[in-house]
């Protein structure tokens, strides 16, 4: 959902400040409304483009460094003001620090060593491709104020204030029916008390009707129709006890809520990421694998919270994500704080969606990388989900469609040039399907 | 009609206004019973409103409501790893070389590794010394998930930290080697260098260290005579494959004789290639596997077996020997020598007498007739047991002169003939440690159990043969609290590097000569080119010279005259191809092995020949449900205590002897179940096999778990096809391998023809088209591919008495069938003869027992795979279908049990699991405990009760190999397709291939002269072919 942002800039102290507003209900008017951003332009020494540091910085900088955390070197968020204010180096330094740090180890440079011993002797890769021009840029950047931290109620507040305003729901709609209906019966009702009221007081008799046989009754006395009815139901009750237990073992849609809430839209969706970076065992084993915590910890070493927006998106359907990123570190025994391993770690018990029962021989290299049949295919929009669910029946019969109308892919596979030549020829056909090379045997999946 | 009549059960009914009527009306009874009171407690009873249809409500109710329960999937976890490492990827397997050397096996392996977890033991191709794993050292992966064994170090019973072990071992040994007393290190035979090196440091370090080498199995004998005669501690290798003739006296070769090993080299020359084959004449007293193999095997008794070896030294050799052999022997020994004497230097001699001039003879022979397969320089490193020695250690413990006495692989108290001697000993001796894997006969006994771990937890290194070096790396992280006996030794001499590193910088310096450790660690196996020497503080030296060997040439007279007459049965005692020395008789698959040639498990017997079990009054019988019984005897040696031992009657078994295995009757340290046979050890007086004893018959009836209960063929040729070499060289096919005909039209047609076959034919050109050739040539029984479908297949094992009950689940058996005449041709020609209906009676019922000195001939047989399967055209839920590729698959899932398939296959191979073996007390072995399931393979599912199973072709494998091709896109190479028993198949009897594949070695076989297939008139078109089997009886 789009949020509109307005801003105008106020002076406060040595800084400009972009204050956005939202669209506010007086609800939330008590809470914190301003968020804060901090802009441009510090007024200390020279200017620099901050937008352009931005971009350089997270090309060049943000592998190792943030602007408010110390990772694997320190916290760079107004490095200068800090290096002139406390150890009394300049911006050249700073030049030449960037360009060649090892040199200036090397040098004997006093503060140059103090921070190689104190980042446990990891040199800083040298930059000398960055002009001084550059780094001014990025030490601009480094210079901007802190983002006031988003206020959460504002989100939820906006969250219902949009959906207020996006329309009067279904639901009001019914309820004001329902209403009118209830409005309307008890009127009929009071008109219908009073004209026997009236006719009461008036003596006038009301034609009293003649008892009739009831419906149901005569409708039980017919045994035909009975005889139709008790057909009737048994074939429906043995199709709906066929239904259920066809779907006995049957998990389509199981969405259990997982340990810790990961997405598959944020990664595979939003971030693109190859579903086979994570899941890389689908490529050469039989199972898909689901990722040890070292994998996750590649990215997630750096990326410690999320976005502001994502965030607030995360809060609408209860997900706190920087929450879920730190149950990421206790498991994986990663103390944040100092960037190191305690070796405490808890390994995650995932709650496994797709199960297949023990008898049956499913290889995903098979189908991934020889067939090369995409992930969704069986495993549905997974970029798209935001809770993991089982997409497919997993079936035999589902299996089996798919071995019957799936042609097997024999592009430059010299295994399958020989059979495929005859089998084609066989069968008369130009592309073959898993199940004229023998893909229905009962063996080739249960053994 | 119905009556008006009125019936009446007393006059009282005629009143009335009975009240009594009335009253019987509403209570049945006049009396109240007392119901409450007999079932159970009457007030809580009274109290409660529950009535008992109330109760079959609610019980009714539940039920229901669980079965509801019960759609419902359960919720699985799935845990990844934390931090997975690089080489694992979960669903692929990995493998490692490592090397058993538990004492009695030693063979260069790889482990199949799941998840981390070894599941499974292969060979090693790689290796050019004992790459071939036997049946033991298959199921030795099992040992690793022993629910028994010791999980931490404990101190009398109690568990202790190894710190604590430590400071009071290391306290113990200081005070004691300051006290000048004597430190042993009793241990089985590591054949290691680092160890001893280590041996060695830790001598220097405390001084008055001894260290003493014990093989419960003792070859002490030829390790003598090899030292007298080459001046090195070992044992003489031989390379069968490079003879054309053998004789062999008394040496079980293809089993454990000298570690045993020879099996491949000797298969290589027994399958006629260009007309030829080796011959191989066997003397012996038990029939062992390696006489069911010879082409001739003449039955004597040890003593005898002393005197014919004296006698053909003296024909071969010269000189002259004085024997009192019976004729036929004479003439047999003449007919070997005038063979061996014809080969020359393709000829070779071995003998299993545990004498040393009986070995000095042997090795004399070898020289006079310069055999090629006869190897001095690079002798077998893997028994180095000395007898005197450890003989020397009993008498010296119980002196109270030994300090400490370090154990670590042996279990002296189970294996020592005079256990009651070493226990007395123990008891002087301040400081005793064991390093087991088990709580065990010994090391309960000693003040501490060293916690071991298994081979495949441990390193080590082992020179296997002179300058054939492998090495042991641990496949698996220690499951339980353990440290290996090195590490040990590291920390008592006080050095703080690992086992590991040690090995490794021993390595460097003296084995390796420049090249990589990380290569011989990835082959497991490393050839040097520098023979080390490696000095051991072994005894030998001092206890050498007590007894004087004799002289060379002399060996023979002496060897011949120290041949006493006795009037009592002579006992050889040897080790059954499946329980071994018995270290690993809590392995279930070994339990349920069954013995090559009695085809019996869960038990040792005394094989008894039928005349001597006549005499005796020995019998075995068939009960009703046609297993096996069996009278007891008891056996003594020397006047001693008798111990009760079930008799096996054995065909084959030399009159006036007996025989009885090793390696059963152990107590401590395992299952209940596992608990069998009787311990052999308290007969092996001074460490001789063979033993003068007195056989009594004892009451009572023992019951065999016996898998094979018809042990001849009755002249049936269709199941096993045989001939001679002269026929096999001169006449047509025809004669010795005919295709069965039948009659059509009158016109006799083969019945592998189109014209007379009742099923269609379907096109298996295209594709794979699987076959399995066994041939009976190169087979010699050994029994390594049944463990190894086992381990593959996830086979369950049922116990003893479901084995009687004919309920065993083996996928793959190997048939031992003997010959009721002298040889299978003339079983044959019997049942040829037979004519009319008395004739037919007698005859047929006489060749249902076996001849005193039989053939033998063995046959695996598993699924044949049928073309035309009898059992598929049965199941009426089309669970057992054909594939394409030939093989006959099983959908587990789909069979509901009728058991029609079982009925209608004539190979009797298919199995039904009668109960739930993977959670059912009653079947405690190891697919019922969690430690034991991880030996599981995950790739083939376990199969639950009520469902048929059987020999898949491991089609798990095929299809593994195939999807290994297509994700690489490539082509298959020939030998590329194998199934667990043709992978484990170290002699080449096993063939598994593409047929389509014209230029794989299985299409060439399937094409041979010698291919038939079992039962080939029944037209099943199996895809399992045999190979004829081919004997060598020319005599010289």
């Amino acid at each position: 959902m789009k949020k509109s942002y307005q801003s105008l800039e106020v002076n406060l102290t040595n800084n400009m400040i972009q204050v956005i507003y939202r669209k506010l209900t007086t609800n939330s008017l008590r809470f914190g409304f301003v968020i804060l951003l901090a802009f441009t332009t510090s007024l200390s020494a020279q200017d620099g483009d901050s937008a352009k540091g931005k971009s350089l910085f997270n090309a060049n900088c943000a592998a190792c460094h943030t602007l408010d955390k110390k990772m694997t070197g320190p916290a760079l968020r107004n490095v200068e003001k800090r290096l002139a204010d406390d150890e009394g180096l300049d911006r050249e330094w700073l030049y030449a620090w960037i360009k060649n740090s090892a040199g200036m180890i090397k040098a004997g440079d006093a503060y140059a060593n103090k921070i190689y011993n104190e980042y446990g002797g990891a040199a800083m890769t040298a930059f000398p491709q960055l002009s001084n021009e550059d780094i001014d840029n990025i030490l601009a950047y480094t210079a901007e104020e802190k983002k006031a931290p988003v206020v959460v109620e504002t989100a939820v507040a906006s969250g219902d204030t949009d959906a207020d305003s996006s329309g009067i729901s279904n639901e009001i709609i019914l309820g004001a029916l329902a209403i009118l209906f209830i409005l309307l019966a008890s009127g009929l009702y009071l008109v219908n008390k009073t004209l026997r009221r009236f006719a009461s007081a008036q003596n006038i008799d009301i034609a009293e009707e003649t008892k009739r046989k009831p419906l149901w009754k005569a409708f039980v006395q017919n045994q035909f129709l009975m005889i139709v009815v008790a057909i009737f139901f048994l074939l429906a009750s043995a199709y709906f006890a066929f239904g259920y237990f066809m779907q006995i073992g049957v998990d389509q849609g199981y969405e259990p809520v997982q340990p810790i809430h990961y997405s598959h839209k944020i990664h595979a969706g939003d971030n693109g990421i190859d579903c086979k970076y994570c899941h890389s065992s689908a490529r050469t084993s039989k199972t898909s694998g689901i990722p040890s915590l070292n994998v996750c910890m590649n990215c997630h070493k750096s990326i410690y919270e999320v976005a502001p927006e994502t965030l607030a998106e995360g809060k609408k359907i209860g997900v706190d994500y920087n929450a879920e990123i730190k149950k990421l570190y206790a498991a994986a025994g990663w103390d944040d704080e100092n960037q190191e391993y305690t070796g405490d770690a808890q390994p995650v018990k995932w709650i496994r969606i797709h199960n297949l029962p023990d008898f049956v021989y499913f290889n995903h290299s098979q189908h991934v990388t020889v067939a090369g049949v995409e992930c969704q295919t069986c495993h549905g929009p997974v970029e798209e989900m935001e809770v993991m669910y089982q997409h497919a029946p997993l079936t035999m019969g589902w299996c089996i469609d798919c071995h019957r109308t799936t042609n097997v892919n024999v592009k430059d596979n010299a295994y399958y040039t020989k059979i495929h030549e005859e089998l084609s020829k066989k069968y008369g056909v130009d592309k073959l399907t898993p199940a004229q090379m023998g893909g229905l045997e009962c063996g080739k999946c249960h053994y | 009609m119905s009556s008006n009549k009125k019936y009446w059960k007393s006059v009282e009914e005629l009143n009335e206004n009975s009240s009594i009527v009335e009253t019987l009306k509403q209570n049945e009874f006049v009396n109240e019973i007392p119901t409450d009171e007999f079932l159970g407690n009457k007030e809580t009873l009274e109290e409660t409103s529950t009535t008992r249809r109330d109760f079959l409500k609610y019980v009714g109710f539940s039920t229901a409501a669980a079965s509801l329960a019960a759609c419902e999937g359960p919720v699985v976890k799935s845990i990844p790893y934390v931090v997975q490492p690089t080489e694992i990827i979960p669903g692929v397997a990995n493998y490692y070389a490592t090397t058993i050397a538990d004492g009695f096996d030693f063979a260069s392996v790889l482990v199949k590794t799941r998840e981390g977890r070894p599941i499974k033991i292969e060979n090693n191709a790689l290796a050019a010394t004992n790459g071939n794993a036997n049946a033991r050292v298959n199921a030795s992966v099992l040992g690793l998930y022993d629910s028994l064994r010791v999980q931490g170090p404990s101190k009398a019973g109690d568990s202790i930290t190894w710190s604590t072990f430590d400071e009071e071992t290391g306290e113990a040994l200081t005070n004691i080697a300051a006290a000048n007393k004597d430190i042993v290190l009793l241990t089985q035979t590591f054949a290691s260098p680092s160890t001893s090196k280590l041996i060695a440091e830790f001598g220097e370090k405390f001084g008055n260290v001894r260290h003493v080498v014990y093989d419960a199995v003792s070859e002490s004998a030829a390790l003598d005579a090899f030292q007298a005669k080459y001046g090195e501690r070992g044992l003489a290798n031989y390379d069968f494959s490079k003879a054309m003739t053998i004789v062999s006296v008394g040496a079980d070769f293809l089993g454990d004789w000298q570690g045993g090993g020879f099996d491949s080299g000797y298969s290589k020359n027994r399958v006629p290639d260009h007309g030829k084959m080796s011959r191989h004449i066997q003397f012996e007293s038990n029939m062992s596997l390696t006489g069911a193999n010879a082409d001739k095997r003449v039955p004597l008794t040890p003593s005898q077996q002393k005197q014919a070896l004296a006698k053909l030294h003296s024909l071969v050799v010269g000189g002259s020997v004085s024997t009192d052999l019976p004729e036929h022997i004479n003439e047999a020994l003449q007919k070997a020598a005038s063979q061996l004497k014809k080969a020359g230097s393709n000829g070779v001699v071995v003998t299993g007498i545990q004498d040393v001039n009986a070995q000095t003879v042997a090795l004399e022979i070898n020289e006079a007739l310069n055999s090629k397969a006869f190897d001095k320089a690079a002798p077998i490193k893997t028994r180095q047991g000395n007898d005197k020695a450890v003989a020397k250690l009993v008498t010296d413990m119980k002196a109270g002169t030994v300090g400490a006495i370090i154990m670590s692989g042996v279990n002296p108290m189970y294996t020592l003939p005079n256990a009651s001697d070493f226990a007395e000993g123990l008891e002087k001796v301040d400081l005793s440690v064991t390093f087991s894997l088990k709580a065990d006969e010994t090391s309960t006994l000693t003040d501490y159990i060293a916690a071991a771990p298994h081979y495949l937890e441990s390193w080590g290194d082992v020179e296997i043969k002179k300058g054939h070096y492998a090495l042991t790396q641990p496949t698996i992280r220690p499951l339980f609290d353990t440290r290996q006996f090195q590490e040990a030794l590291l920390k008592w001499t006080g050095n703080d590097s690992s086992y590991h590193d040690y090995i490794k910088e021993a390595w460097g310096t003296t084995i390796l000569g420049g090249s990589s450790f990380n290569k011989a660690l990835h082959d497991g196996v490393y050839v040097g080119t520098i023979a080390t020497e490696t000095q051991d503080t072994t005894e030998s030296e001092s206890v050498e010279s007590e007894e004087e060997v004799t002289p060379p040439g002399n060996a023979a007279r002496t060897l011949a005259a120290s041949v006493k007459s006795n009037s009592g049965l002579e006992l050889t005692l040897y080790t059954k191809v499946g329980m071994g020395d018995g270290q690993q008789a809590n392995n279930p698959w070994l339990q349920e092995f069954p013995d090559p040639l009695t085809r019996t498990s869960w038990d040792n017997y005394l094989t008894v020949s039928k005349a001597d079990a006549d005499v005796l009054g020995l019998v075995n019988t068939h009960v009703a449900t046609g297993a096996l019984n069996g009278s007891y005897a008891n056996v003594s040696v020397n006047g001693q205590e008798p111990i009760k031992v079930p008799v096996m009657i054995q065909p084959g078994q030399a009159k006036g002897s007996v025989g009885l295995a090793f390696g059963y009757g152990k107590t401590l340290g395992l299952k209940e179940e596992m608990q069998t046979g009787v311990n052999a050890y308290p007969l092996y007086q001074n460490f001789n096999n063979v033993q003068s004893v007195t056989v009594e018959v004892a009451a009572g009836e023992h019951e065999f778990a016996s898998v094979q209960l018809h042990n001849t063929l009755m002249g049936r040729g269709d199941i096993i096809k045989e001939t001679t070499l002269e026929i096999f060289n001169t006449k047509d096919k025809k004669h010795w391998n005919a295709v069965p005909v039948v009659s059509l039209n009158h016109v006799e047609t083969p019945v592998t023809s189109s014209e007379v076959d009742l099923w269609d034919e379907f096109d298996r050109s295209i594709g794979h088209h699987f076959n399995l050739s066994i041939d009976l040539n190169a087979c010699t029984g050994c029994g390594a591919c049944v463990i190894a479908c086992h381990a593959e297949n996830n086979v369950p094992v049922v116990g003893k008495e479901e084995v009687r009950r004919s309920r065993d689940m083996h996928w793959l058996r190997i048939d031992r069938y003997y010959s009721s005449e002298e040889s299978f041709e003339g079983d044959n020609d019997k049942k040829d003869n037979i004519s009319g209906l008395s004739s037919s009676l007698s005859e047929f019922g006489e060749m249902e027992s076996a001849s005193e000195n039989p053939q033998v001939a063995f046959q695996p047989v598993m699924c044949q795979h049928c073309n035309h399967a009898p059992c598929e055209t049965v199941c009426p839920v089309a669970a057992t279908s054909h594939g394409r590729q030939g093989q006959n698959h099983m959908a587990y899932n789909r069979c509901v049990g009728t058991r029609y398939c079982a009925n209608n296959c004539p190979y009797k191979v298919r199995r039904f699991n009668w109960f739930l073996y993977t959670g059912n007390d009653e079947f405690d072995y190891h697919m019922n405990d969690d430690l034991g399931r991880m030996v599981l393979n995950p790739d083939v599912v376990v199969r639950s009760r009520g469902v048929m199973e059987k020999c898949s072709m491991c089609i798990q494998m095929t299809q593994k190999t195939i999807l290994d091709a297509k994700r690489d896109g490539r082509e298959i190479k020939d030998g590329e397709f194998q199934t667990a028993c043709s992978a484990a198949c170290s002699s080449g009897a096993m063939v598994f291939g593409d047929i389509n594949d014209k230029e794989s070695k299985v299409a060439k076989l399937k094409e041979d002269n010698r291919m038939y297939h079992l039962l080939e008139s029944v037209g099943t078109k199996p895809n399992v072919q045999y190979q004829t089997k081919v004997r060598n009886t020319t005599e010289a």
